[in-house]
């Protein structure tokens, strides 16, 4: 098994007309998984490499089965696009986007878990199951299918760490990018339980950054819940207070969402944190 | 996005909050003039995007024209936490019988904008957050459903004495949330708000922060945009779409992602290194940019020693070399420069620079630990 998505996970690209979606729509055709169909309003009737473009989520579903959309939807639109998906039940949506209105989004986090469908993002390089299906944006040829669940705030330092896990012999079950926004649909502790009663997966890596509490709200969680080893990585320790560090969510304010706390809370819940992304493998195979 | 109290308090003044008389100037004789036209004795308010103005001398009061042009020049001459003071405003002096807080703030741990309210304004909130959270009254609004009006009038109750001022009160709160909303804030912050004559509740003075994603929305909230929030290198960056945070260190740092750029200078400083500043060249990364990342960073005198480290997933490892030697024929860099590629296309990239006699690294630790003892 994996997390979220397998090899038999059909993917839908709302936006897969614009330029990012229709890279990332061949790409992740090339590297096997099921992208069945494409939405952008306006543009239905044609063909974006072999795949047919559908002018709303709907129409997309009468033709062709989905069970996850994958958002490239500019930023303006995005959480409507967001809404149409999950107004059609689609069960899956991950939201690449960057930049999307922070009060929308949290207007939209609600309006998904009403209609009981999982968004992930958004901000994020979305996720992936090496082998069985990727919905995102990541490098594939750095992953290698394997136990470790990862989970991170961030999307190069994810490569980071996977390509320190890969070339260190330690293949990933499924890794969840889960975004840098201030309100994301998915947060650690839902995707630490899912990890947890994974059979596939043996330990979890958790990727934090700066600002907010979710890391320590996520150590109290392993502290309690998990019986997989979990091994941790904050970025941020050099950040200055008070500026947003690339990531809308990455900032600290009010004294509230330093990476000290959360390095701390970790160690108080028995977590290592690496200091660099190559001491990740090490921690891990201590505890394996 | 920041902006003045000034500004804060003319937006208040729009969903009508009700506010005192104001008149903002930029020089001392124009401050005498102001507080004469106000009359009687007035306050006079550097207007600094920073806290603290108050104890670094920012607020003085003034009872004539000569003495307002003379404490306006004072605070005109001040530099407040790096922030030159350009401009004060002038506000009639109340008589404060008692400060209160208003607050909202978007909450992130429990995705809801939360109302904050204390008998116990005008001191800094985040300190009376630690010291005595109980004076803080909270109330969770759910942005599906709204304020829940039996919670808040039950809040109020048990800050306010009089009916006359809970009512003001939660009209406040109500034009409060709509602006919030309306305007896409992360925070609004009423600090004191103040009970003054005739049991009137006012703004006194205000604070507004706006989500920088959703100023597509709000050309009127982007207009008002200060240029000192930002560095002069912070505002060229933006220009050309790279996101840049000015540090104090001395190695300049090109990287690819927020995420993997904080994690970067946190291993520079692991390495015994100093950071000069947060940069992240963004996803499709074309040679350009990479040209005028080095361009702005070299722009400090402090660096003496540069650190690109690209991961390649939508950004092509050649394309930054080519931006490397693209900046290499129209700037000359003195300085010591470790690269490290790694991702789409870094064979191809890591040639192109090894050929032109670059250090080329592949592991992040080994190229921090290069440029550390470079500098």
């Amino acid at each position: 098994m994996s997390i979220l998505i397998d090899s038999n996970t059909h993917v839908i690209v709302q936006g897969i007309t614009g330029r990012d979606g229709s890279f990332h729509a061949k790409a992740m055709l090339a590297d096997g998984t099921k992208i069945v169909a494409g939405v952008t309003p306006g543009k239905g009737g044609g063909e974006i490499d072999g795949i047919p473009v559908y002018n709303s989520v709907k129409e997309a579903q009468a033709a062709v089965r989905v069970d996850a959309s994958v958002v490239f939807v500019p930023a303006k639109f995005a959480s409507q696009a967001v809404r149409e998906a999950a107004d059609a039940g689609v069960a899956l949506i991950a939201c690449i986007t960057e930049g999307v209105p922070v009060l929308e989004m949290l207007q939209t986090y609600y309006y998904v878990r009403e209609r009981g469908v999982r968004l992930i993002g958004p901000n994020c390089p979305g996720l992936i199951s090496p082998g069985k299906c990727k919905i995102g944006i990541m490098p594939l040829r750095i992953h290698e299918p394997g136990g470790v669940g990862v989970i991170s705030r961030s999307g190069t330092l994810t490569y980071e760490v996977v390509y320190n896990l890969t070339t260190s012999g330690l293949g990933q079950s499924t890794c969840v990018g889960i975004g840098g926004d201030p309100i994301i649909g998915t947060g650690f502790i839902e995707l630490l339980e899912m990890f947890e009663h994974d059979d596939e997966t043996t330990a979890v890596v958790l990727i934090g950054e700066i600002g907010g509490e979710d890391e320590e709200a996520a150590a109290e969680y392993i502290a309690n819940n998990m019986t997989k080893p979990v091994v941790a990585f904050i970025s941020g320790r050099s950040a200055p207070a008070g500026k947003r560090m690339g990531h809308a969510g990455a900032i600290i304010s009010g004294g509230k969402g330093t990476a000290e706390a959360k390095v701390a809370a970790f160690a108080a819940a028995g977590v290592p944190v690496a200091e660099k992304p190559d001491e990740i493998p090490g921690l891990l195979k201590e505890r394996l | 996005m920041k902006v003045h109290e000034y500004q804060a308090k003319e937006l208040l003044a729009e969903y009508n909050i009700p506010v005192q008389q104001q008149e903002v100037v930029g020089d001392a004789a124009a401050a005498g003039a102001a507080a004469e036209r106000i009359g009687g004795e007035v306050v006079i308010k550097a207007q600094v995007l920073v806290g603290g103005r108050g104890k670094a001398g920012g607020v003085k009061l003034a009872a004539s024209r000569n003495e307002a042009e003379e404490k306006a020049g004072e605070i005109l001459a001040l530099t407040i936490k790096d922030l030159p003071v350009e401009k004060v405003l002038i506000a009639p002096a109340a008589e404060i019988l008692q400060e209160y807080y208003l607050g909202m703030i978007l909450d992130r741990t429990s995705k809801m904008i939360v109302l904050m309210i204390s008998a116990e304004g005008g001191v800094d909130i985040e300190e009376l957050a630690v010291s005595s959270p109980e004076k803080i009254h909270r109330l969770a609004i759910n942005p599906t459903d709204g304020i829940d009006r039996t919670a808040l009038v039950a809040l109020l109750e048990q800050v306010f004495e009089t009916v006359a001022l809970r009512k003001q009160a939660e009209s406040a709160v109500e034009k409060l949330y709509r602006l919030f909303l309306e305007k896409d804030c992360s925070l609004v912050e009423i600090n004191p708000y103040a009970k003054i004559e005739n049991e009137q509740l006012v703004a006194l003075d205000a604070k507004i922060n706006f989500d920088d994603n959703a100023l597509f929305k709000h050309p009127e909230i982007e207009q008002l945009k200060n240029p000192e929030e930002y560095s002069a290198d912070e505002i060229e960056a933006r220009k050309h779409g790279l996101s840049f945070v000015s540090l104090n260190g001395n190695i300049g740092c090109i990287v690819n992602g927020a995420g993997l750029a904080m994690a970067t200078l946190d291993i520079v400083k692991l390495y015994g290194g100093d950071p000069a500043n947060f940069l992240d060249v963004g996803g499709s990364s074309s040679p350009e940019k990479v040209l005028h990342a080095l361009k702005i960073i070299l722009g400090n005198a402090k660096v003496n020693g540069i650190l690109i480290n690209i991961f390649g997933g939508i950004t092509r490892c050649d394309d930054i070399a080519n931006g490397i030697l693209m900046a290499m024929d129209q700037i000359e860099i003195k300085v010591p420069m470790v690269i490290r590629l790694i991702g789409t296309n870094d064979v191809e990239g890591r040639a192109l620079l090894t050929e032109r006699g670059f250090l080329v690294a592949e592991r992040l630790s080994d190229a921090v630990e290069q440029v550390v003892k470079q500098v």
